[in-house]
C-alpha cells in the first residue's frame, strides 16, 4: 500500500506545482498595486501558445524566453493601456476590469491561434518517460516544474527584498501617496509590477505545457486554481502560495483515493471556502485582526 | 411597462412575433440580473456566483416536476400528497402518465431552497469584502455548478429536459410554444414589471437609504445604528430569491435546463451587466440587460459574443465606470461631482483602493 | 431615348426577368453547429463540411433544380442559444430541415422543439436518448454508444480481459458512454472493476489513473473527447502502465494521436473508417464515399479531415437523397422516405433507417483502429 501512497503524494506533488507556480504570479501585482488581476491565468496560457509557436523554428529554451519575453511586452502594454490613467478606482471596478481582460485576452487567443490543444514538447524525455521515486513514478516534467517553482520563489522573494525596485515596490503597495512624494516613481513602478507577473505567468505557463496542454481557453482554470492557492497561502507571499500549493494539491490528489473524483474540484473550492470563512488572511499570514 | 407593450405590438404587426421569443428569455434573465443589480450596486457586495441561485432555482423545479413517483404510488406518503393535490398526473412527452409534483407547488421549494442556501452560505459570505468576497461568491457559484455538472440524478451533463409547462390560470401556461409566445412574453414582462417595482420601492425606502450607507462607508453606517450584517444578508437572500423565481420560470419556458445555466461565465455576464447599465441604477440594468441578452440569443455577435461582452465591460468600466446612462450629459456630470466629492479611502492612499477583507496581510508584506 | 427603343427594352427585359421570377426557391437547411466555443472540434469541421457539400450541390445545380441555402447559426455549444436559435430557424426562417447540433445535450434541449415544429431534424450528436424514445422528426447519423462499446468488449473478450477500468469525462458524451459501457460489460463477462470521472478541463489525472493501478486491472478504457483523453494515457504510460488502453470513438482525431505522441502507440478504438479510407478494399462500398470526402474536404481546407464532420455529410448526403426521392421538398414525404432509406453509404457507416431505428447504423459502422507510429492503422487480427 505504501507504494500507492507515494504515487498519490506524487500526484499531489504535481498538481500542487501546477497550481502555485501560477500563484506566485499574482503575488507580484498584488505587492505592488494591492489588486487582484484576474487575467493572470491568460498569461500563462500566452507563454505557452506563443512558445509553442516559436518551438518549431527556434530551439526549446530560445522559444520559452521569447515567449516569456513577449508576454512582458503585453504584460506592460496592457498596463499602460488600461490601468496607468485610472485615477482611485475601486476594487469593484479593478475586479471587473480585470475579468473583462481576461476574456478579451482568451477570445484574442481563438482567433490568433484557433481552438486546437497544443504543447511545449517534454523539456527532457517524452510522453511516456518516467522516473521512479520511492516506487512512485511520475514524469520529469513535474520535477522541472518544482525546480521553476523553487527558482521562481527565491527569484521574486528576492527582489522584493534585496533589491531597490522591490522594495520601492512595496512602498507604493503601502502608502502610494507617500510613496509618490518621496519622489518614487510609482506609475512606472505599477508597469513594471505587471511586466513581471506577466514574466512569471509566461514561464508557469511553459513549464506546465507539457503536462496538460496548451488551449486558448486554459487560462481561467488555471487563474482560479491559482488564485486559490494565492489566497490559502495568504496574499503576498510567495513562498506561501507554494506551502498552500503543495497542501492543496495533496487534499485533491488524496480525496480522489476516498471519493469519486467528480468531485475532486470541489474539495479545493471547499477547502478555499472554508479557509475564507475562518482564516481569510491565509494559512500562513503573521498576522491574524478580526474586525468586528 | 408602456414600452414593453409598445415593443410588442410592434413586433406583431411588422410580421417579426418571433422576436418576441428571444425578448421573453431576455426578460426572464433580466430579473436575475436586477436582483443582482440590488446586491452589487445598492448594497455594494459583489457576487460572482449569481448563476448559481438562478440555477438552484430552475434545477428544483425541473427535479420535481420531471421526477416520476408513480411507481411509489403505493408508499403511504405518496398516496397523501397525491390526495392533497401537491402531486398531479400529467402526460408525458412520449405518452404515458407520470405522477410528479405540481408545479406551483415546485416553485414555492425552488424559491425556499435557493432563499434557505442564501442565508447558510450569506452568513459566513457577507462578512467578508472586496477581493475575497468576489472569491468566495466564485466559489459557491463553482460548487453549485460542480453539483449540477457530476450528479447523476440531475442529469448531470445533459441537463434535464422535458419540464412541462407552468399553468398560471386556466389556459395560460408558461410554456416555450409558438402558440403562447404572446401570453409568455405579457407574463414574462409582467413578472419583471413587478420585481422592478419590488425593487425600485426597496431603493426608495429607508432601508435603500440605509443599503447606500452601507456601500458609502460601513463603518459610520453601523455608528448610526443601522445593522449592518442584517441588511447586507437579507438583501443577498432577497437577491437570490429573485434570481431563483426567474431561474424557474424560465427552465418552464425552455422546457429543460442544463449546467450551463450554473457557470461561471454566466455569473461573470450577469455582473458585466450590472457594471455596465451603471452600479447603482436599476433603470439602467434593465435596459442593458435587455439589450445585451436580446442580441446574444438572437445571435448578432456571432462566433464573438464573449468577445463583445468582454470589450463592453472593459470599455464601460474605462470610461464611464458609473455605467451606461453616465454616458448622457446630464448623467454625467453628476457622475463626475459624485466621484471627487468622495473623499480618497481612509488609508489615504490615492492609488487603488486596498482590498482589506479583515485587517490582516496588506499588500507589500512580500518579503517581510 | 426613342419611345420605340425603350419599348424594345423594356420587353427585352421582362422576358430576362420572366424566367427568374418563375424559378424555384430555393430549399432552405438550417445548420445548428458548435463552431466555436468548448464542443468546436466537433462543429467546425462539420460546418466548413455542410458549406463544402452545400457549394457541390448548388454547382451541380442543386436539388430537383433548385438551389440549397444553408442558414448556419453557431451555437458555441450553448443549449439556452440552441434553443433560441432552433425557434428562429423554425418559426422565422421557416427551414426545411435542420442539421445538427453537434453535442448531445444541445439536441435534446430542442428536441421536443422540433418536433412539436414538425421540422425534420438530423443531429450529429451520439447520445441514445436523441432517437430512443423515437420521435418521428428526429434522425441522428453518428454511431451509437453502444455498438462503439461492444466493439471494445468484444476484443477484450478476444484478449482474455476480464477486470477492467472505466475513466470517463463530465461531458453528455462521457456520460452516455459510462452507461453504456456500465451496461453492457457483464454481456461480455467484463467487470468494471474501478470507475471515476474526471473534470472535462482536468489538467493532469495521475490520481486517478493511480486509483485504477491500485485496483489491478487488466485493461483501462477511457471514455472521453477533450484533451483529456491524450492527458489520461500519458498519464496511464507515465505511471508504468503497461495494460492495453482502449478510447472510445471521440479519439478519432489524429491531432489527438499527436499531442499524446509516444503514448498513443498502441491504443485500440472503434472509429468510422475515414481514416483508413485508402487502405480499405477495393470493393468495400464506403471506400469510395470516403475517399471523396477526404480529399475534397482536405484540398479545400488543407487539414485533416475527422470522422466528426462526416456525421454532418451523412446528414446532408441523407437529407439530399431523401428530397430526391420524395420528388420535392414535401417535410411528409421526405421524412418518410429517410425513415424507409435502406442501404445508404455514408461516412460513417452503411444506414439502414426503420420507424423504430432512427439512427440506421450496425455494429459493422465500427473498424477497430489502433495506433502505430503516430498514424491510425486497422487493428490486426
Amino acid at each position: 500500500m505504501s507504494e500507492l501512497f507515494f504515487q498519490y503524494l506524487m500526484a499531489g506533488l504535481t498538481y500542487g506545482m501546477i497550481y502555485a507556480v501560477v500563484g506566485i504570479g499574482f503575488n507580484i501585482i498584488y505587492n505592488a498595486t494591492g489588486v487582484i488581476n484576474f487575467a493572470q491565468g491568460e498569461f500563462a496560457m500566452l507563454g505557452g501558445m506563443i512558445a509553442v509557436s516559436l518551438v518549431g523554428a527556434v530551439p526549446l529554451p530560445v522559444a520559452i524566453a521569447g515567449a516569456v519575453l513577449a508576454t512582458m511586452a503585453i504584460g506592460a502594454l496592457i498596463e499602460i493601456a488600461f490601468f496607468r490613467w485610472l485615477s482611485g478606482p475601486s476594487v469593484l471596478r479593478m475586479i471587473v476590469i480585470t475579468i473583462g481582460l481576461s476574456i478579451l485576452i482568451r477570445e484574442a487567443a481563438l482567433l490568433v491561434w484557433g481552438q486546437q490543444v497544443r504543447a511545449l514538447p517534454y523539456f527532457t524525455g517524452d510522453e511516456v518517460a518516467s522516473l521512479s521515486i520511492g516506487g512512485a513514478r511520475m514524469s520529469p516534467q513535474v520535477l522541472w516544474t518544482v525546480g521553476t517553482c523553487g527558482a521562481m520563489v527565491v527569484l521574486v522573494t528576492g527582489f522584493f527584498r534585496w533589491t531597490t525596485a522591490g522594495k520601492q515596490m512595496r512602498a507604493c503597495a503601502s502608502n502610494r501617496v507617500a510613496a509618490s512624494l518621496c519622489g518614487l516613481p510609482t506609475r512606472n513602478l505599477v508597469t513594471l509590477s505587471f511586466v513581471l507577473s506577466a514574466g512569471m505567468g509566461a514561464l508557469a505557463g511553459c513549464v506546465v505545457s507539457p503536462i496538460t496542454y496548451t488551449q486558448y481557453n486554459v487560462g481561467t482554470g488555471l487563474a482560479i486554481k491559482g488564485f486559490t492557492v494565492a489566497i490559502l497561502g495568504g496574499l503576498g507571499s510567495s513562498l506561501a502560495a507554494v506551502a498552500a500549493g503543495l497542501v492543496l494539491g495533496q487534499l485533491e490528489a488524496f480525496s480522489v483515493s476516498l471519493l469519486p473524483s467528480a468531485y475532486k474540484d470541489s474539495v479545493s473550492i471547499a477547502v478555499l471556502l472554508a479557509i475564507l470563512f475562518v482564516r481569510p488572511t491565509g494559512f500562513f499570514a503573521a498576522r491574524v485582526a478580526y474586525r468586528p | 411597462m408602456a414600452v414593453a407593450v409598445a415593443a410588442q405590438l410592434l413586433a406583431v404587426y411588422s410580421g417579426k412575433a418571433f422576436l418576441l421569443t428571444q425578448l421573453t428569455m431576455s426578460a426572464y434573465y433580466t430579473l436575475a440580473v436586477i436582483a443582482l443589480s440590488l446586491l452589487m450596486g445598492h448594497a455594494g457586495q459583489i457576487s460572482l456566483g449569481h448563476a448559481g441561485f438562478f440555477a438552484v432555482g430552475g434545477y428544483t423545479s425541473a427535479v420535481l416536476t420531471t421526477l416520476d413517483l408513480s411507481p411509489r404510488r403505493n408508499e403511504e406518503i405518496v398516496g397523501v400528497l397525491a390526495r392533497v393535490g401537491v402531486l398531479v398526473e400529467r402526460a408525458e412527452l412520449y405518452g404515458g402518465q407520470v405522477l410528479v409534483v405540481h408545479p406551483w407547488v415546485a416553485f414555492l421549494c425552488a424559491v425556499a431552497l435557493s432563499v434557505t442556501l442564501a442565508f447558510a452560505v450569506g452568513i459566513p459570505v457577507m462578512k467578508l469584502k472586496g477581493h475575497y468576497l468576489a472569491m468566495a461568491t466564485l466559489g459557491v457559484g463553482t460548487i453549485i455548478f460542480s453539483v449540477a455538472l457530476g450528479t447523476t440524478w440531475l442529469g448531470a451533463a445533459d441537463g434535464i429536459s422535458g419540464v412541462p409547462a407552468f399553468p398560471l390560470l386556466r389556459n395560460l401556461g408558461v410554456a416555450g410554444g409558438a402558440s403562447e409566445r404572446v401570453a409568455n412574453y405579457y407574463v414574462a414582462f409582467g413578472l419583471l414589471a413587478l420585481g422592478m417595482l419590488l425593487l425600485l420601492n426597496l431603493v426608495q425606502s429607508r432601508t435603500g437609504r440605509a443599503l447606500r450607507a452601507i456601500h458609502g462607508a460601513e463603518d459610520a453606517a453601523s455608528a448610526m445604528g443601522i445593522d449592518v450584517a442584517s441588511l447586507k444578508l437579507r438583501t443577498f437572500v432577497l437577491s437570490a430569491a429573485l434570481a431563483a423565481v426567474a431561474g424557474v420560470f424560465l427552465t418552464h419556458l425552455n422546457g429543460g435546463i442544463g449546467p450551463s445555466e450554473a457557470s461561471i461565465m454566466k455569473s461573470v455576464k450577469y455582473v458585466a451587466i450590472v457594471a455596465v447599465g451603471g452600479m447603482g441604477s436599476l433603470w439602467g440594468t434593465l435596459g442593458t440587460s435587455l439589450a445585451l441578452s436580446f442580441f446574444s440569443l438572437r445571435g448578432w455577435f456571432g462566433a464573438f459574443d464573449d468577445a463583445v461582452f468582454g470589450l463592453i465591460l472593459v470599455a464601460v468600466m474605462l470610461f464611464a465606470p458609473d455605467g451606461v446612462l453616465t454616458l448622457l450629459p446630464a448623467r454625467a456630470a453628476a457622475s463626475r461631482s459624485r466621484r471627487t466629492r468622495a473623499a480618497p479611502a481612509p488609508e489615504g492612499d490615492g492609488g487603488y483602493e486596498l482590498p482589506v477583507a479583515l485587517a490582516g496581510q496588506r499588500p507589500g508584506e512580500e518579503g517581510r | 431615348m426613342h419611345m420605340k427603343t425603350f419599348r424594345v427594352l423594356a420587353l427585352a427585359a421582362a422576358m430576362i426577368a420572366a424566367p427568374r421570377a418563375l424559378a424555384e426557391e430555393p430549399i432552405k437547411i438550417g445548420a445548428l453547429l458548435a463552431v466555436s466555443g468548448p464542443a468546436a472540434f466537433l462543429g467546425a469541421p462539420e460546418a466548413r463540411t455542410l458549406q463544402m457539400l452545400v457549394d457541390e450541390t448548388n454547382a451541380r445545380g442543386g436539388i430537383q433544380g433548385r438551389k440549397v441555402q444553408l442558414v448556419l447559426k453557431d451555437t458555441g455549444a450553448s443549449p439556452e442559444k440552441a434553443i433560441s436559435f432552433a425557434k428562429q430557424l423554425i418559426e422565422e426562417e421557416k427551414v426545411f430541415a435542420i442539421i445538427g447540433p453537434a453535442t448531445s445535450g444541445e439536441t435534446m434541449a430542442i428536441k421536443r422543439l422540433v418536433e412539436e415544429g414538425k421540422t425534420i431534424m438530423l443531429s450529429c450528436a451520439a447520445a441514445e436518448v436523441i432517437v430512443q424514445p423515437v420521435a418521428p422528426h428526429v434522425f441522428k447519423t453518428a454511431q451509437k454508444d453502444s455498438h462503439a462499446a461492444i466493439k471494445i468488449f468484444q476484443q477484450m473478450r478476444e484478449m482474455k480481459i476480464s477486470r477492467v477500468g472505466l475513466l470517463t469525462s463530465n461531458t453528455g458524451f462521457g456520460k452516455a458512454g459510462k452507461e453504456q459501457i456500465e451496461k453492457l460489460a457483464p454481456d461480455y463477462g467484463i467487470r468494471i472493476v474501478a470507475s471515476e470521472v474526471y473534470d472535462k478541463a482536468a489538467t493532469d489525472l495521475t490520481a486517478e489513473v493511480t486509483k485504477m493501478k491500485a485496483a489491478k486491472v487488466e485493461a483501462i478504457v477511457n471514455w472521453s473527447i477533450e484533451p483529456a483523453q491524450a492527458i489520461a494515457i500519458k498519464n496511464i504510460r507515465q505511471l508504468g502502465l503497461t495494460i492495453p488502453v482502449f478510447q472510445s470513438h471521440g479519439f478519432g482525431n489524429v491531432e489527438y494521436a499527436k499531442a499524446a505522441g509516444a503514448a498513443a502507440e498502441g491504443v485500440i478504438f472503434p472509429a468510422g473508417r475515414l481514416h483508413v479510407a485508402d487502405l480499405l478494399p477495393k470493393t468495400n462500398p464506403q471506400r469510395a464515399v470516403l475517399v471523396a470526402y477526404r480529399t475534397g474536404y482536405e484540398s479545400r481546407f488543407s487539414e485533416d479531415a475527422s470522422g466528426f464532420g462526416g456525421y454532418a455529410h451523412d446528414a446532408f448526403r441523407i437529407l439530399a437523397a431523401a428530397i430526391e426521392q420524395a420528388g420535392g421538398p414535401d417535410r411528409e414525404r421526405v421524412r418518410a422516405a429517410i425513415e424507409n432509406m435502406k442501404g445508404f453509404v455514408g461516412a460513417s457507416g452503411v444506414f439502414n433507417f426503420s420507424p423504430a431505428d432512427h439512427n440506421g447504423l450496425g455494429l459493422d459502422a465500427f473498424e477497430l483502429l489502433t495506433v502505430k507510429n503516430g498514424r491510425f492503422v486497422p487493428l490486426s487480427r
